[in-house]
């Protein structure tokens, strides 16, 4: 079924307050929030308004009630997991660095942690302080000339020594989606731990993780259309049973005294102090939109929009692509180059047509050296773009060229 | 605004490149990293009774950066690192909107004033040069 972008836009408050043009391709960074996560978060804000877990006021309760419903929701979006294999946190990366804690018991020397060039500085540097801290050695799996994460160079690394493998899902520079689910089988056969970032992936659609067969799954709810504040680390109840506690405080705790406390049962062991509570409520209910969509359907569209981008830059001179060419291995995230023009400064100008791309690193520097630049041009395309956005920036990259020379 | 904020004068400072090199023997050397897109500049700095004589730099970064790095090697001679670290203040206070243009060759960079994710981009060279100072002092 065809896409009517018009529609789907009704359900994203943005599209009415921004003076056109507006062409918004920085989802990749922060996707647009969803009119049921907006009003979630203003009637917890509003009218409802009471801490969770604790009171035993009709509001409070309601308030616990909710918090709870969110997490089922989110447990829905990752294709039915246990509720309680739902940790909320701030967004990815405290997840990762949670993720990053509680796998550090089985680190130390001799032990690896694998993590690929592809990553985000924040699935990387948690597993280089933990293995600065246990004395495990960090070891990068490369990627491919294109931007992908090089399945077999991953395969080879493999052996005992390995504890952990971190890879992200989608990378947010490259776009290219991995194969988890051949990741996870070989991890899973030498015993070691796949942790997974799925803040670019989860966008694009429902993600069964128990199917992918990874272990630790994080995402970041303001890039799936939810509020900024609130984030998951999904995680198998077996493995983070003995996980330690990350963050002390109160709600996490069966017991204190001055010398010792007790801690309660993930995932609560993990949420400590009052949680982002609004922003999870609005994630609960992205997730629960997101459940309602066609993603079949919105696959097709963004298959389409990319194909679109992707042909129209691969038109252009001295335009270097970011990222695998075939629209079936990435999602709409495609980062480029234009000619020996700053990032910076062909961003800038873009604004000025009133198309939101970022330029820089993209938190991504290892990637940055594999391509030998410093930095690139991001647009991220969403459920909500359509040609138009895409046309915008195709004709002000010459608009570009033109005032930069 | 963005066009504006490309206008010629800039787009020929950052042209121009004054300064742009090595020294052969530099008494001292700064670097200076914009964490925000990996720009980076290194200067080499030859002083004389605590003045600079002798600016060159090395500057990979956007065109605002390349035009400051052009103009602070035409500002820095003759300057202690002390007065460059001041005219390094004065220039952020100038770009947030407080207080006179430092110099008036910064004037060129007015319409950055109202874009403050870019005012980092022209100082990056002059807090290269204020960097000089915070050496001496330690």
């Amino acid at each position: 079924m065809r896409v009517d972008v018009a529609v789907l836009r009704r359900d994203f408050p943005i599209f009415e307050a921004q003076p056109a043009p507006f062409h918004y391709l920085d989802s990749a960074a922060t996707a647009q929030i969803c009119r049921p996560a907006l009003e979630a978060l203003c009637r917890f804000e509003g009218k409802a308004r009471a801490n969770v877990k604790r009171g035993v006021y009709r509001l409070a309760e309601a308030a616990t009630r909710a918090f709870e419903e969110a997490r089922r929701q989110v447990a829905r979006l990752l294709g039915g997991v246990d509720p309680a294999e739902v940790v909320f946190t701030a967004g990815t990366t405290l997840a990762l660095n949670l993720a990053a804690h509680g796998l550090s018991p089985r680190l130390g020397p001799g032990r690896r942690v694998l993590v690929s060039v592809l990553e985000h500085h924040s699935n990387l540097v948690p597993w280089q302080l933990a293995c600065a801290r246990t004395g495990a050695e960090l070891v990068a799996v490369p990627a491919t000339a294109d931007g992908r994460l090089d399945h077999e160079a991953l395969e080879r690394l493999l052996d005992s020594r390995v504890a952990v493998v971190a890879l992200t899902h989608a990378s947010n520079v490259t776009g290219a989606v991995s194969d988890v689910a051949r990741v996870a089988r070989a991890v899973r056969a030498v015993g070691a731990v796949l942790v997974v970032d799925g803040a670019q992936r989860i966008p694009h659609g429902p993600v069964d993780v128990r199917r992918l067969g990874c272990d630790l799954y994080a995402f970041s709810g303001h890039k799936a259309y939810g509020a900024t504040g609130a984030g998951v680390l999904w995680g198998r109840r077996e493995l983070l049973e003995p996980f330690p506690p990350f963050l002390g405080g109160g709600e996490m705790i069966t017991r204190v005294t001055l010398a010792h406390s007790s801690y309660r049962e993930p995932p609560h062991r993990f949420e400590a102090g009052t949680p982002p509570i609004g922003p999870v409520l609005a994630l609960g209910a992205a997730a629960r939109w997101m459940m309602a969509q066609d993603w079949q359907a919105l696959r097709a569209h963004e298959e389409a929009l990319t194909r679109r981008l992707l042909a129209g830059l691969a038109a252009m001179r001295d335009v270097r692509i970011l990222g695998p060419t075939d629209v079936g291995e990435r999602i709409g995230v495609v980062a480029f180059t234009l000619e020996s023009h700053h990032p910076h400064d062909i961003c800038q100008l873009l604004d000025e047509r009133g198309v939101c791309t970022r330029g820089g690193h993209h938190c991504a520097q290892p990637l940055m050296d594999h391509f030998g630049i410093e930095a690139s041009v991001r647009a991220s395309l969403a459920p909500y773009n359509d040609e138009a956005d895409v046309d915008a920036l195709l004709e002000g990259l010459e608009t570009v060229r033109r005032i930069l020379g | 605004m963005s066009a504006r904020l490309y206008h010629e004068a800039i787009l020929a400072e950052a042209r121009r490149g004054e300064g742009a090199g090595r020294l052969e023997a530099p008494e001292r050397v700064v670097e200076r990293d914009n964490p925000l897109c990996g720009d980076r500049i290194r200067l080499e700095v030859q002083l004389r009774d605590g003045r600079v004589v002798a600016l060159r730099h090395t500057t990979r970064g956007c065109l605002l950066t390349r035009a400051a790095a052009s103009l602070l090697a035409r500002l820095a001679p003759g300057r202690t690192p002390a007065e460059l670290a001041e005219l390094d203040r004065r220039l952020e206070h100038w770009l947030a909107g407080a207080g006179e243009v430092p110099d008036e060759a910064l004037a060129l960079f007015a319409p950055v004033r109202e874009v403050s994710s870019r005012h980092d981009c022209v100082r990056l060279p002059f807090m290269a040069a204020a960097a000089l100072a915070r050496e001496e002092a330690s």
